[in-house]
């Protein structure tokens, strides 16, 4: 028996085409030349023509079957020579865009099926600019198929020219095409089939095809955490690119501290020297204050910014909405984000820019982002893994987005907090008094402003400095060029958040009455107070009573169809899960529920 | 140098660093450890991530009663050797009814004492994440599994629900109720767990080893009496036979295979060389097609 060799290297594939171009069938064709498919597998394969059905290796989950199409992102592994592949098999249907940008998060290598009797179409031309999105210089043109046009030169030429005039258009220089057909085998192990190529067939160009080295350049670490044990206190983190030697000087960002490497540590001894792709252990001298999220960085450092321009896949039924707070994860690094602005978004089809308010599932835009604290990173063309984050919901917790940074923005660079003198707890000494924000929230009609007025009222009366925001008011004034879609109700809170901000800066108890219909945005502007200083007040009245009311004819004009996006009609209104204090509308008067709110106050203003 | 660089030294800088992910970001992981070879595996490279320090968590073996008994002793032993807490669960319920493979069926005993012990053991303990073996070479919908999944309240797995996971980015944020199963060695084949076994020289049960073993042959399988449990039919009878175990559960469960692989060179030239797939000696698995499916919507593992 032979001995055994370990395959030396991983190399990360992905396959894109459509259901129809055979894509499944190229897949169990590499996976059955490769010897990656056991017996008693390839025995459960029903038979086509006499032959195994080689594409039904590939579909993976029951309800996928039924359907007959793949819906996610599987992962194959095979060996060819001293390579390993890992392959993933991305659907061609609907959820195309986000299955595909995630397999070829990582692919150091494409192979593009077209159908040698179709040619290069619209689809093609899509994958191709993801590929290019996301990193993936490296192109295989497989022209699947060449059996039904009779294994035809020319058709194969024409073929290549025209996908090679575009790919080079869209940034893919790198194409080795390939003519085979799946179904037979030719080209994909055995040649021969059409005498007229001259070139390798699939499995011999995979097997040889260069592939990017460990990324190089200056060494960049991000720390995933610090390990203590007795004395020893070191930072562990995979190293993202370049060595790292003991005696390097290093700094860490963001604070731009500097230390040098003492020891790198291992399980298996320290080392003389480690590079991109390992997990390490690093000790520092001196040892300097470094927690998770930050970047061991050597040489001239990355950038560290807060206002970040990037590309931005949109992965979610929640679209994308300017303003909303995000969590965005960058490596080991998370803080919570905003879109600040949509420039545009890119049709994937014909790679036009198009204007846009918000981006939904499956779009993607060019975006700015405006973070709550700044992060080191290296540009998603210099690096993968510290140039790509993904952005979360706060509500669902969901992987809503997938970002690609560009470059950082320098107005964020050169406007700096400037320091104070007189602080804003000198501000409310003077007036007596503990800054506050009372939020009304509610539906429109449910009292929110009469009752926001009398405790504005007795405040006033009791001798304390008050403001009262009234939505339907700012929305005369600073909130004037805003309508009422979901992407204006974010900003809409956003600023009167900020003003409500600078208000308790001043001193002010500051009473806020919005409908402020979305939880992500109302805990956007609790998370812009100081604690303790937002105090949340449900007004709730059922829609029947807020309708019967109807002071201001609104929702006579909504259900009329003269009013759209009206909340409670035909926009969504999301009731606090906890708020500070909850009024029901319809039972308790308003001089009722303003006796429970100045109890309230009372005891903030003692404690 | 190199040995960082080849297969299993790029496979073994991914685990550790998803354990160190997860570790970082969740309030209290566990490690399943049942003493096969894919849980040793998973042990040695924890170990590995947090070195000089012990891992920041406990083990737990969810028991069925009916493991090797070679298995409980080699379980005990290599959490001494860590020295990490082990918590051991077993489904009370299944316990008091005398729950077997025998006499309820190994779909009735591998729901009670493994999905439905795994559900009480992680409610009870309030654990968010646990640290599995499982590979996505092993069953057709473990190919698509991410390498941090989200389950709901209830443990059920939802393939709709699962969140994309992009370059080496995990979201390991969770909604009240919702825990993560985590599997480090998703991208590992069977071979690369057999050839890391051997570079690393790790510690195994010697069942993974060819010897004389009391063997039946029931329904097609060889199955190793490894204790007096079970009831023979007329005509059965242990013989002596030469077998090895590609992989380890229960004992009346997990068919053995024909096999003179007594060292670690032999047994991953046989890995190597095989024709069949390695969960094939499962009886759990051949159930009616996408049983595996099935069984992570209710919960197992």
């Amino acid at each position: 028996m032979a001995p055994d060799t370990a395959p030396r290297e991983i190399v990360r594939l992905i396959t894109c085409g459509s259901v129809d171009d055979g894509k499944s069938t190229l897949i169990g064709r590499l996976l059955f030349e490769a010897g990656a498919v056991p017996a008693d597998q390839t025995a459960a394969l029903p038979q086509i023509d006499g032959e195994a059905d080689l594409s039904f290796l590939v579909d993976g989950l029951a309800a996928e079957r039924e359907q007959g199409i793949t819906i996610d992102v599987a992962y194959r592994f095979f060996d060819i020579g001293e390579r390993r592949f890992i392959l993933a098999d991305t659907p061609g249907h609907e959820q195309y865009t986000r299955n595909m940008v995630t397999a070829a998060s990582t692919a150091d290598l494409a192979i593009v099926l077209v159908d040698a009797r179709k040619g290069v179409l619209t689809q093609t031309r899509r994958h191709s600019r993801l590929l290019a999105l996301l990193g993936v210089r490296r192109v295989v043109l497989a022209v699947n198929k060449m059996d039904l046009v009779g294994g035809s030169r020319d058709r194969f030429d024409a073929i290549v020219e025209d996908y090679r005039a575009f790919a080079a258009a869209i940034g893919l220089t790198d194409v080795t095409a390939i003519p085979v057909s799946a179904r037979r085998g030719d080209n994909v192990m055995i040649a021969g089939a059409m005498p007229w190529f001259a070139g390798p067939t699939l499995m011999a160009h995979l097997q040889t095809v260069r592939v990017s080295e460990a990324a190089p350049g200056p060494l960049r670490m991000a720390v995933q955490g610090v390990t203590r044990h007795a004395d020893f206190r070191g930072v562990a983190g995979r190293i993202a690119s370049g060595t790292v030697h003991p005696g390097d000087a290093v700094r860490i960002l963001p604070s731009g501290v500097r230390a040098a490497i003492a020891r790198i540590v291992t399980a298996d001894g320290d080392l003389e020297q480690a590079h991109a792709g390992q997990s390490v252990t690093l000790t520092l001298t001196p040892d300097v204050d470094v927690s998770r999220g930050d970047l061991i960085a050597a040489d001239a450092p990355p950038e560290v910014a807060d206002q970040l321009d990037a590309h931005v896949v949109w992965m979610s039924d929640r679209p994308l909405l300017s303003g909303r707070a995000y969590w965005l994860k960058l490596g080991p690094a998370t803080v919570s984000a905003r879109v600040s602005d949509i420039r545009h978004k890119v049709n994937v089809d014909t790679g036009e820019e198009l204007a846009a308010a918000t981006l939904s599932l499956n779009d993607i835009g060019r975006c700015t982002l405006a973070l709550d604290a700044p992060v080191a990173f290296e540009p998603y063309a210099v690096n993968r893994d510290l140039g790509g984050f993904i952005l979360i919901d706060r509500m669902t917790n969901e992987t809503a987005g997938a970002g690609m940074i560009r470059f950082a923005l320098r107005r964020s660079a050169n406007v700096r907090p400037q320091a104070l003198s007189v602080s804003r707890a000198d501000r409310a000494a003077l007036k007596r008094q503990s800054p506050l924000v009372l939020w009304f929230t509610g539906l429109s009609g449910a009292g929110k402003s009469t009752i926001a007025n009398r405790v504005e009222q007795r405040l006033n009366a009791g001798g304390l400095h008050t403001v009262l925001l009234d939505g339907d008011n700012v929305r005369h004034g600073l909130n004037r060029d805003l309508g009422f879609t979901d992407a204006d109700r974010v900003e809409n809170i956003r600023r009167v958040a900020e003003v409500a901000r600078l208000m308790t800066d001043a001193g002010l108890i500051v009473l806020v009455s919005f409908i402020s219909p979305f939880r992500d945005e109302r805990r956007m502007a609790r998370e812009r107070m100081e604690p303790g200083e937002f105090v949340e007040i449900f007004v709730d009245a059922p829609l029947e009573v807020a309708e019967a009311r109807d002071v201001k004819g609104l929702y006579a004009k909504a259900r009329a169809g003269q009013l759209t996006n009206f909340t409670g009609i035909d926009s969504a209104y999301e009731p606090p899960e906890s708020p500070e204090l909850h009024i029901d509308a319809a039972a308790v008067s308003p001089d009722e529920a303003a006796d429970r709110i100045m109890a309230l106050i009372r005891a903030r203003q003692a404690g | 140098m190199r040995l960082h660089d080849d297969v299993l030294g790029r496979l073994e800088a991914e685990a550790i660093h998803i354990f160190r992910e997860v570790a970082a970001e969740c309030e209290r992981p566990v490690l399943l450890f049942s003493g096969g070879k894919d849980s040793a595996v998973l042990l040695y490279l924890a170990r590995k991530a947090f070195f000089p320090a012990p891992p920041p968590f406990p083990l737990l073996h969810v028991d069925t009663m009916w493991k090797f008994r070679e298995m409980y002793a080699f379980r005990d032993q290599a959490a001494a050797d860590a020295g990490m807490e082990l918590l051991v669960h077993r489904n009370p319920e299944a316990e008091a009814e005398g729950i077997n493979p025998f006499d309820h069926g190994a779909s009735v005993h591998t729901d009670l004492w493994k999905t439905q012990g795994l559900k009480q053991a992680l409610d009870l303990h309030r654990f968010d994440a646990a640290f599995g073996g499982a590979r996505r070479d092993e069953e057709k919908s473990r190919a698509k599994e991410r390498i941090v999944s989200v389950r709901s309240p209830a443990h059920g797995w939802d393939p709709k629900r699962q969140r994309p996971e992009l370059w080496s980015l995990y979201n390991t944020r969770l909604s009240a109720g919702e825990s993560l199963r985590v599997f480090p060695l998703s991208n590992w084949t069977e071979i690369d767990v057999w050839r890391y076994v051997q570079r690393e020289a790790i510690a195994l049960p010697s069942l993974y080893f060819a010897a004389e073993r009391p063997v039946i042959e029931r329904d097609g399988a060889l199955l190793m009496l490894d204790d007096d449990r079970m009831a023979l039919r007329p005509g059965e009878q242990a013989r002596p036979r030469r077998v090895r175990f590609r992989t380890l559960g229960c004992w009346p469960l997990t068919a053995a295979v024909d096999s003179d692989a007594d060292t670690l060179d032999a047994v991953i030239r046989e890995v190597r060389d095989s024709l069949m797939s390695e969960r094939q000696g499962r009886a759990i698995d051949h159930d009616p097609a996408a049983s595996m499916e099935r069984k992570k919507r209710e919960g197992y593992f």
